[in-house]
C-alpha cells in the first residue's frame, strides 16, 4: 500500500473529486446480507456492491497502488480531506471488488478515530463472511483493511 | 503407463455404451450437468476405486453443507490410512535416530529407514540403492543437484529449461547461472502447448551442459516423452534432470529406460507425507555432486584441520533426515505398487478425459493444452471470468481446486494468462466428483455470466 497523501507525480494520482462518490453504509449493507438466504444471494449482493463502485482507470492501476497478498490484482488510493478519510481502490477480480466494497461501506468518508475503531473481524462475521477475512485466504481482504486502517495513522 | 503417441490436441474419444447409465442416477444433484454420451469405465472399475477411496480418511468430510470435493491433489494429495497407521507407529515404537547409537531401537529405526531406499530403488528400478537420496521435496532435491553441480559448470556454458517447468526447476538453475556465468535459454512450447520438439533440436545444437525438463507438467498436466528427450540431450553431451513431482503419482516410472541423470519428486504428491522428497541421481554422477549441506552423518572425519566426507548416499543427507516422513513414503510406495494397477491408471485417464470432455460440453470455458493423454490436470477459465472468482465461488461449494499461476508463471505468461483453474484428480477420485464439480460450476457460471 502506497501513502497516497505522500508526493507523487500527478499523473499517477486520481484527481480529489475522484474521491467523492457515496457508498452504502455498513448498516445498510449488513441489512442488505442478513437479508442473503444462501451463499449464493451472499455472493450475488457483493459482486453488485463492486459494480456501483468507481473503477480506476488503466494508468492508476499500477504497482505503487498496488495491495501485496492479493492472488488477484487490486489497488488503493487514500486521500484525507477536513478530518475525514476517503478511499479510491480497485480489483481485477469482481469478488475482491465487492469485498472492497464493504470494507469502504465501514470506512469510506469516515473520521480516523471511526476507522481506528472499525473491528474488520466482526464486521464480516456479522455479514456471514468471516472465511473470507482468514490470512490463508490470496483474496487479499486481510491486506486490504489493513492498508484503509494504516492510511490512517 | 508409458507415453508414446503424440495425439491431437481437442479430441477426446470414448466408447459410449450407456451400461453405467443407472448406476449415475443418485447423482441428481448435478441439476444442470451437460448432456453426455460418454460412459466411464466399468463397474469393476468403479467398484476397485470405492475400495481405494475407502482407505482416505480426509475425503470423508462435510464443508458446511456441501460433501468436500477435493480436486486439489496435483498441489498435495491426501493420505491413505496406511501411511497415517505407519508414521505414528514409527513415533509409538520406534522412535530414535538412524545411524547412530547401538541401541536396538536406533537399529530398529535404521532398518525401517534403509528399506525405504531399497523400496525406491526397486520402485524407480534404478541400478543401485546409492542413487537414492532423501531430500526434504522436490524443490530440495533440484537446489541439491544444482548447488552439486556448480564446480562442473563454467561462464558461457548453456542450461537449456522446459518452458512449462515449475518454479522450483527455473529458479535453481538461475541461481547456478548466478554463480558461474551460465547462460539460460528456455525451450519454447509450440502452439499447442507441447514442447517444441524442433526449437528443442536447434537449441541442443548449443551443447548445452545441463537440460532441465518436467515430465508431466503442473500447470497443464501435458506429457513430455523424456525417454526421446533425454536421449537427444545426451547425444549433446548434456546432463538432464527430469522433474518427476506431478508424474509419480500416476504412472509406472523406469529411470533407466528413461535414461536421466537425475529424476526428482516429492512425498505428498504421491500419496505420501509432506516435508519428503527424492532424488535419483546416476551414481557417476551422483558421486560427483558438492553436497549442498554438510554437517551430521555426512561425513567420514572431521578435524579442525580438515574434513573428510563419507560415501553416497549418506553424503548428500546431512543432519538427522525427516525420519518418520520416510517411513511414511516407504508405506506410499507400497501403497502404491499394490493399488496402481493398470486398470487403475487407464481409469484415472478415463477420468480426465472426462473431465476435459464435460467442461468442454458446458460451453464457454476455455481449455489450455487439453490433450487426451494429459495426466492428473486440467486447466481451464471460465469464459473471460477471473480465475480467483471462480475458485472463491467453487469453495462454497465445498469444491477444492487451485487458482492462479500455479508457481508456473513464464508459461502463464507464454499463454498471455494471468493465472487459471487447475482441477486436478487423483487414485481416489471418482465420476461423481467430476460430476459434482461440474455441476458447481454451472452455478458459478449461473452467478458470473
Amino acid at each position: 500500500m502506497t501513502d497516497s497523501t505522500s508526493p507523487m507525480t500527478d499523473s499517477t494520482m486520481p484527481s480529489e473529486a475522484d474521491f467523492h462518490y457515496s457508498v452504502q453504509d455498513a448498516e445498510t449493507l449488513l441489512a442488505r446480507f442478513t437479508k442473503a438466504a444462501n451463499w449464493q444471494e451472499r455472493y450475488r449482493q457483493i459482486m453488485l456492491l463492486g459494480k456501483d463502485l468507481p473503477s480506476l482507470s488503466p494508468e492508476l492501476r499500477v504497482e505503487a497502488a498496488q495491495v501485496k497478498g492479493c492472488e488477484s490484482d487490486a489497488w488503493i488510493y487514500h486521500l484525507e480531506q477536513a478530518g475525514k478519510h476517503y478511499y479510491l481502490a480497485d480489483s481485477d477480480a469482481r469478488i475482491v471488488k465487492g469485498l472492497i466494497g464493504l470494507l469502504l461501506g465501514a470506512c469510506h468518508g469516515k473520521s480516523r478515530a471511526e476507522i481506528q475503531a472499525f473491528d474488520p473481524a466482526a464486521y464480516f462475521k456479522q455479514l456471514g463472511l468471516e472465511g473470507q477475512l482468514s490470512p490463508s485466504r490470496t483474496n487479499g481482504l486481510n491486506s486490504l483493511a489493513k492498508a484503509m486502517l494504516e492510511a490512517t495513522r | 503407463m508409458t507415453q508414446a503417441a503424440s495425439p491431437t490436441p481437442n479430441t477426446v474419444t470414448h466408447t459410449a455404451t450407456n451400461t453405467m447409465a443407472d448406476i449415475e442416477t443418485s447423482h441428481a444433484s448435478a441439476n444442470a450437468v451437460p448432456d453426455t454420451t460418454v460412459t466411464l469405465c466399468s463397474s469393476e472399475a468403479e467398484k476397485q476405486n470405492a475400495q481405494i477411496r475407502s482407505q482416505f480418511p480426509a475425503l470423508h468430510q462435510m464443508l458446511d453443507d456441501y460433501p468436500l470435493c477435493y480436486l486439489d491433489t496435483a498441489a498435495t494429495s491426501q493420505k491413505p490410512q496406511m501411511v497415517l497407521d505407519a508414521m505414528a507407529q514409527f513415533y509409538a515404537n520406534d522412535n530414535a535416530n538412524v545411524h547412530r547409537a547401538a541401541h536396538q531401537l536406533s537399529a530398529r529405526s535404521t532398518l525401517s529407514y534403509e528399506k525405504v531406499r531399497d523400496q525406491l530403488q526397486q520402485f524407480l528400478k534404478a541400478e543401485r540403492r546409492e542413487e537414492i537420496i532423501f531430500s526434504h521435496g522436490t524443490t530440495e532435491s533440484i537446489n541439491l543437484v544444482a548447488f552439486g553441480l556448480t564446480t562442473h559448470v563454467s561462464a558461457g556454458d548453456v542450461i537449456l529449461i522446459d518452458a512449462a517447468a515449475h518454479h522450483a526447476n527455473i529458479v535453481p538453475w538461475q541461481e547456478l547461472a548466478k554463480r558461474t556465468g551460465a547462460v539460460i535459454k528456455p525451450i519454447p512450447l509450440d502452439q499447442a502447448c507441447r514442447l517444441d520438439v524442433s526449437a528443442y533440436k536447434t537449441l541442443l545444437e548449443l551443447k548445452p551442459k545441463i537440460v532441465a525438463l518436467c515430465h508431466v507438467s503442473n500447470a497443464l498436466g501435458t506429457v513430455n516423452p523424456v525417454a526421446q528427450l533425454v536421449q537427444l540431450a545426451k547425444a549433446q553431451g548434456a546432463i538432464t534432470l527430469v522433474d518427476g513431482a506431478q508424474a509419480v503419482a500416476h504412472l509406472t516410472l523406469d529411470v533407466t529406460e528413461i535414461g536421466c541423470d537425475f529424476y526428482v519428486f516429492s512425498g505428498h504428491k504421491m500419496y505420501g507425507p509432506t516435508g519428503i522428497g527424492v532424488l535419483y541421481g546416476r551414481f557417476d554422477l551422483l558421486d560427483t555432486l558438492a553436497p549442498l549441506l554438510t554437517g551430521g552423518e555426512m561425513i567420514k572425519r572431521v578435524s579442525f584441520e580438515a574434513t573428510e566426507f563419507g560415501s553416497l548416499p549418506n553424503r548428500l543427507e546431512a543432519g538427522t533426515p525427516p525420519i518418520a516422513e520416510v517411513i511414511g513414503l516407504g508405506a506410499a510406495i507400497t501403497f502404491l505398487q499394490a493399488e496402481l494397477t493398470p486398470q487403475v491408471q487407464a481409469y484415472e485417464a478415463e477420468l480426465v478425459n472426462y473431465l476435459q470432455s464435460q467442461l468442454r460440453a458446458l460451453g464457454e470455458v476455455h481449455l489450455y493444452g487439453a490433450f487426451d493423454d494429459n495426466i492428473g490436470v486440467v486447466a481451464f477459465n471460465l469464459a473471460d471470468e477471473h480465475h480467483q472468482d471462480v475458485g472463491i465461488l467453487l469453495d462454497q461449494q465445498g469444491v477444492a481446486v487451485r487458482c492462479g499461476h500455479h508457481c508456473a508463471m513464464p508459461l502463464m505468461q507464454s499463454l498471455n494468462l494471468k493465472g487459471c483453474c487447475r482441477a486436478s484428480i487423483g487414485i481416489y477420485t471418482n465420476k461423481h466428483d467430476i460430476d459434482r464439480f461440474i455441476a458447481a460450476l454451472v452455478s458459478v457460471k449461473d452467478l458470473l455470466l
